[in-house]
């Protein structure tokens, strides 16, 4: 998936910031859009509680019309049938591994190079962020081929770090991290650094990072739910001996009979590192998609 | 005294350090995006000039033109696979942008449990196109899906999703379409909330009621959003591929269904390119799919931007 960058909403001219003074000014909410707002809610929501359900159940009653609508008994047996049966738990460390290590890089690389652009002058800085920028809208499945021919010539077609290298950076991570720079971070605090003696590294590691941790948060938490849920490039560059998650549930998704139970149960598993981010940091998802930065 | 001479060691070392450090800064991302995101890129432009084999790299010949003459002009599988691509198209970004604006008008009231109506929206959005596809799939089944199921209650019912063009169609669209919606409505809702309250309320004096204030003020209003929405919703869908090869469960073939009824073009590159290892080919396959991709956003940025704004 690409990431993108949403330009800020625009404000009309005489508009008023969102407030408690508007909303109290509109009339009261009717039953009808509660309900048709928690049927939406309920189909948003069904496909992964279905899942759910599947992993919960014997492969018997899968197959039964009409289907089952709640959850059985079955779960850890089918989890375990899972990881007995197929290499699970190679593809969930790989996706560990891969998801982990590109997190933190797209971090760090885009804090360094959001800093730069956002707080040094330099030569040719204005025409290398337009690169950045310009960047983003690229789709790299264009590319596939080549980098394709690049990893089998180093040797590393097949290995974890064929997905990871070209993970390591993103255009939209060091544009995102420039606009918070560019808007949080003072740019007199940095010249008393700079009295005091700081060097620009000093001044990055001591001012600019913590300053940036509630962006690298955010960009942090983008990041690593894409590279988990990434599906194309690894499916191309991996073998399916040393999968991720998402290539791993390809490949038992092709087999040429498929266990709905067995293939459903490895789904749920694989969704849950992206359900747990997603509920302990939903808030700070919704928020950054509404700023209109973020597309994951 | 000479002015620069002067100069500490330290102070020197500053001076360097002020001119020089922006550019290490900046020079991890160059240099990975440049070796693994734009050389490539470029590349691709030369590999689909020749003849090329994974197996046989020595092998490559420059051809010129050939792979495109051939697809162009003698390759019923590429146009079909072009063919399922617009439909595809039309079938998601159309309901997509539809929806979601729908979506946000429903979310842009006073709300009771706010946070939980956004989070619920943008969930599909966080669940992987692999787990999506195969749940989708399940549901989708001809014998024991949840949806003939359902349909049969209506009279309906043993629909071989799989089986037909439309069918398949209809059933890819609709992951994507799930998928998709809430992160476009939230987009829509953050600038409903910009618009002031008083222009509904002096519309409301002049007599326009609820859908004619929403056509009327919201939509046209919302504009840049919509216009937005819909290029990258179409440049994302442009290159459906997890979906098409995911929905074909029981092979492990990239044919889009036994009669290649719902093979898009970007799995038809990975058909050619890592299941037939004819790179040039799908290099071709690539160019072609971009231009192709930038043609129809151009479309649709050149139509939404036709929405009325009184």
């Amino acid at each position: 998936m690409t990431t993108v960058l949403t330009p800020a909403a625009p404000a009309p001219p005489g508009s008023r910031p969102p407030g408690r003074a508007r909303r109290l000014a509109r009339r009261v909410t009717s039953p009808w859009t509660y309900a048709a707002l928690i049927a939406i809610l309920a189909g948003s929501a069904f496909p992964v509680y279905w899942s759910f359900v599947v992993s919960s159940q014997t492969t018997e009653a899968v197959g039964s019309v009409p289907p089952v609508l709640v959850p059985g008994g079955h779960l850890f047996e089918n989890i375990a049938r899972v990881f007995e049966q197929t290499d699970f738990a190679l593809a969930l460390g790989n996706s560990l591994i891969v998801a982990g290590t590109i997190t933190v890089s797209v971090v760090l690389f885009s804090t360094l190079a959001g800093f730069a652009f956002a707080k040094m002058r330099f030569r040719g800085r204005t025409a290398l962020l337009l690169v950045v920028v310009a960047t983003q809208a690229i789709p790299t499945e264009l590319g596939v081929v080549p980098l394709y021919m690049m990893m089998a010539d180093f040797g590393w077609a097949g290995q974890l770090q064929a997905v990871i290298v070209p993970g390591l950076v993103t255009a939209f991570g060091v544009f995102f991290m420039r606009q918070y720079f560019e808007r949080a971070l003072p740019l007199e605090l940095l010249e008393a650094g700079r009295m005091d003696g700081c060097g620009s590294l000093r001044l990055f590691w001591h001012v600019a990072l913590p300053a940036a941790r509630p962006a690298a948060a955010v960009l942090g938490l983008f990041t690593f739910m894409q590279a988990w849920n990434d599906f194309f490039w690894p499916l191309v560059v991996l073998v399916p001996e040393n999968p991720t998650v998402q290539t791993a549930l390809s490949t038992l998704a092709s087999g040429y009979t498929t266990d709905y139970t067995l293939v459903l149960t490895a789904a749920t598993i694989g969704t849950v590192p992206v359900l747990v981010v997603f509920l302990l940091f939903g808030r700070q998802i919704v928020g950054g998609i509404m700023q209109g930065a973020l597309k994951g | 005294m000479a002015g620069t001479t002067t100069l500490t060691f330290a102070e020197r070392r500053q001076k360097w350090d002020v001119k020089l450090s922006p550019f290490g800064f900046i020079s991890p991302y160059f240099l990975i995006f440049g070796v693994f995101g734009l050389f490539p890129l470029l590349y691709t432009a030369f590999v689909s000039l020749q003849k090329r084999n994974l197996i046989d790299a020595d092998g490559a010949q420059f051809i010129g033109f050939g792979n495109y003459e051939q697809l162009l002009f003698h390759d019923p599988y590429f146009w079909n696979a072009m063919g399922n691509t617009v439909s595809l198209w039309l079938l998601t970004t159309i309901p997509q942008i539809l929806f979601a604006l729908g979506i946000a008008h429903l979310l842009n009231r006073r709300l009771r449990g706010r946070m939980l109506f956004r989070m619920g929206m943008i969930l599909p959005n966080i669940t992987s196109v692999a787990a999506v596809t195969i749940i989708f799939a399940q549901l989708f089944g001809r014998d024991f899906g949840l949806i003939n199921w359902v349909l049969s209650w209506f009279g309906g019912g043993h629909v071989d999703w799989q089986a037909g063009t439309a069918s398949s169609h209809t059933a890819i669209a609709s992951m994507v379409v799930w998928r998709w919606t809430g992160y476009h409505a939230l987009i829509f809702l953050a600038s409903m909330q910009a618009i002031p309250s008083s222009m509904y309320e002096a519309a409301t004096l002049d007599g326009a009621k609820g859908w004619q204030q929403f056509w009327r003020i919201t939509v046209p209003l919302l504009r840049p959003q919509i216009i937005f929405s819909t290029v990258i919703a179409t440049t994302g869908n442009m290159r459906l591929l997890a979906e098409p090869l995911l929905f074909n469960p029981g092979t492990a073939a990239a044919t889009g269904g036994s009669d290649r009824q719902f093979q898009t073009a970007a799995l038809y590159l990975y058909e050619q390119g890592f299941t037939k290892y004819d790179f040039g080919y799908s290099s071709a396959i690539a160019l072609i799919l971009a231009v192709a991709t930038m043609l129809v956003a151009g479309l649709s940025y050149l139509v939404t931007r036709r929405i009325q704004t009184d």
